[in-house]
């Protein structure tokens, strides 16, 4: 009991420990934001990327894509671990305006948008159609003509300065000319020596905002029929790049992907004999997770780098934590003179100190936490005041695509930090709490009789 | 009176760079159960440390202390802590109360220290009321959650035996526990002492005030380190 009550008494009584409090609290609240959002961030970015493809991706390595994928997404929709299937086209292209003297290269994507939306979240990416998604290549102002989605940022002057988007009441009246490279089934140009490139004009229809900034800045979506027939995928069989697969609610990524894996093998080792056949070569199935790892990793590797960054700030609050607690231990040698002559033990003596040190860490995490959780809370409305009255904000909205920052708390990463902060303390009084229970009580008592 | 205490040919030096500094250089005494003991030296003598080494506060450089035949030079860990907590209680001429407690928990605390968490739970009641018992037998039961700073020295002096005692010590060894009082409040303190020996106390004082060793049953001089002669007041 003695213990509690000294370890209590020192932490309240002794001026140095606020310091001590102070630091740890810093370091917890510096974590817990920084944390917050870079977790919050990272986790966004997956759930765009997951949106953006569904949860499973059989696709081909190669542009020249794959055939006989009418049978294969027939043998998905009698499946009922699927939801949906979405055959797509991807191929590169150009895009310009009629007359106009400026060319851009961009992706083609070629779909059917009512099952997309189904397969994928293309549906809630929509302005115009949101609700409606099958009418997405319908343009308003132009009955007769074909429409396509422009990537929300290779709109003009949609961005606003602040973050978010402007849009007019209906899509406005725009063409928009949409090149391609038709590559035939051996992958070789399927005009080379005349005329290689095939374009067509579309009408602009609506906008598709997935958040991933390379993707809204560079594609084009047009008719799935429409991108098979300009980019030479139309014969002699009907050829995609890829399907996106939504799975049924309750149904695991590796199951589903590992059946719809053993459906493919099933379909390919059938098909393979076919003209086209040999493309399946090329063809992999992915779960979103793998398909997109590329543009995710970068992402999680600066995650695992900020980690290790905090695991070095960690060093410094143990370190913080030793220099407090040793000269509390070197300014309280008398008492420790006087516990060991009254029969204290070694561990005794050590566990007061060592409970100052859970102490500092109890309470310096628990204000740390609280300021952290506080500023998280309010920290959108902060930012929001910043760059209402000083025009700065933390991330330039102009150049990121992030609407506000992430701030939800994570209560098992709270959680963790409040225990690695308690934990760092503890090694952190760890030697000089043991050097107090290991000093012999007539040297201190003598010393202090001087 | 059986002997319960006893040193043999002990000695006590310490290195001063290169030099060696001799406090004790031999001394063999042996205490009696019941006797009140004396030891008087000049200052620098050795009787400081003589007490220490008796009390396995400290240990000596060479020779023997028994404690009932056993070695105290031995004792090591757990059985050292409880000799200290159980057998001896010892009152420091500068008190060398914990600041951080109040009077009755700093006479209480012999008693935390010797028990577990569970175990203070169970003798806590009883300990706290000895320790009332025993502050209201030294005139301080109205200053029983007084901080040691804001009491007088000989309030102080009498904490500290209060505290020697909570644990009922065979042995109660004291280190000139009037050398920092007026002679009033240390008359107060000497007759506190008498009256434990009169109860049947075992108690070695340390001082160089020849009145005080006056009031002894048994005094050893000590000069140079070593025993010059052995009176007995009796």
């Amino acid at each position: 009991m003695y213990k509690w009550i000294l370890a209590w008494r020192y932490f309240r009584k002794r001026p140095i420990t606020l310091l001590a409090v102070a630091a740890v609290a810093l370091c917890v609240f510096i974590v817990v934001v920084v944390m917050t959002v870079m977790n919050g961030l990272v986790e966004e970015f997956r759930q765009k990327n997951h949106r953006y493809v569904g949860d499973c991706v059989v696709s081909s390595d190669s542009l020249v894509g794959f055939g006989y994928y009418e049978k294969f997404l027939e043998t998905l929709e009698t499946q009922p671990f699927v939801t949906a299937a979405s055959p797509v086209v991807r191929q590169v292209g150009l895009l310009t305006q009629p007359g106009a003297n400026w060319n851009i290269g961009i992706e083609i994507v070629g779909l059917d948008p009512a099952l997309h939306a189904r397969a994928t979240g293309f549906g809630d990416s929509l302005h115009y159609r949101k609700a409606a998604p099958e009418l997405a290549f319908v343009p308003t102002y132009e009955a007769d003509g074909e429409g396509c989605i422009v990537g929300i940022d290779l709109m003009p002057n949609r961005r606003l300065p602040e973050g978010g988007y402007s849009h007019e009441a209906e899509p406005f009246p725009m063409s928009l000319v949409v090149s391609s490279f038709p590559l035939n089934i051996r992958g070789g140009l399927a005009r080379a020596g005349t005329d290689v490139v095939s374009s067509r004009t579309f009408y602009y229809s609506d906008d598709s905002h997935t958040g991933l900034v390379k993707v809204d800045g560079n594609t084009v979506y047009i008719p799935l029929a429409t991108a098979q027939t300009l980019c030479g995928m139309d014969s002699p069989v009907r050829r995609i790049n890829e399907i996106s697969i939504a799975f049924a609610s309750g149904v695991s990524l590796a199951e589903g992907v590992r059946r719809v894996e053993g459906l493919w093998q099933a379909h390919a080792a059938a098909h393979r004999d076919l003209p086209g056949g040999d493309l399946f070569d090329h063809v992999r199935v992915e779960s979103w997770q793998q398909n997109r790892r590329s543009v995710i990793a970068p992402m999680e590797k600066e995650q695992a780098m900020l980690l290790l960054l905090f695991l070095m700030l960690g060093v410094i609050t143990v370190f913080i934590v030793f220099v407090v607690l040793y000269m509390i231990v070197s300014h309280t040698s008398r008492d420790i003179g006087i516990l060991r002559s009254i029969g204290v033990p070694t561990s005794g003596v050590a566990a007061v100190f060592e409970g100052f040190a859970a102490l500092t860490g109890v309470v310096g995490a628990g204000v740390g936490l609280a300021g952290g959780c506080l500023f998280l809370w309010r920290m959108n409305a902060i930012e929001g005041w910043l760059y209402e009255h000083y025009g700065w904000q933390l991330w330039d909205r102009s150049i990121y695509a992030i609407g506000e920052i992430p701030s939800q708390i994570d209560l098992p990463l709270v959680a963790s930090i409040f225990i690695a902060a308690v934990a760092a303390c503890l090694v952190g009084g760890l030697a000089p709490s043991v050097k107090a229970g290991l000093k012999r009580p007539v040297e201190t008592l003598q010393v202090s009789q001087i | 009176m059986s002997v319960i205490l006893k040193a043999s040919g002990v000695q006590k030096s310490y290195r001063m760079g290169k030099a060696t500094l001799h406090v004790l250089r031999g001394v063999d005494i042996s205490v009696k159960e019941g006797e009140f003991l004396v030891i008087i030296g000049a200052s620098g003598s050795g009787k400081s440390t003589l007490l220490h080494i008796l009390g396995a506060l400290d240990r000596p450089t060479e020779g023997l202390v028994e404690y009932e035949g056993i070695s105290l030079n031995a004792l090591r860990g757990r059985k050292l802590d409880q000799f200290r907590n159980k057998t001896v209680g010892f009152v420091f001429q500068f008190y060398h109360l914990l600041n951080e407690l109040n009077v009755l928990e700093n006479v209480i605390a012999p008693a935390m220290a010797g028990v577990g968490t569970l175990g203070w739970l169970a003798v806590r009641k009883r300990t706290i009321n000895r320790a009332e018992q025993l502050l209201e037998q030294f005139g301080l039961k109205d200053r029983l959650r007084h901080k040691p700073y804001e009491l007088s020295g000989g309030e102080r002096q009498r904490t500290a035996l209060a505290r020697a005692l909570i644990n009922q010590p065979r042995l109660l060894l004291a280190d000139e526990p009037t050398g920092n009082l007026d002679s009033r409040t240390g008359s107060g303190i000497l007759e506190s002492i008498e009256s434990l020996h009169r109860a049947g106390q075992t108690i070695v004082m340390v001082t160089h005030d020849e009145r005080i060793a006056a009031r002894a049953g048994r005094v050893i001089r000590l000069s140079d380190g070593v025993v010059q002669n052995v009176n007995s007041s009796v």
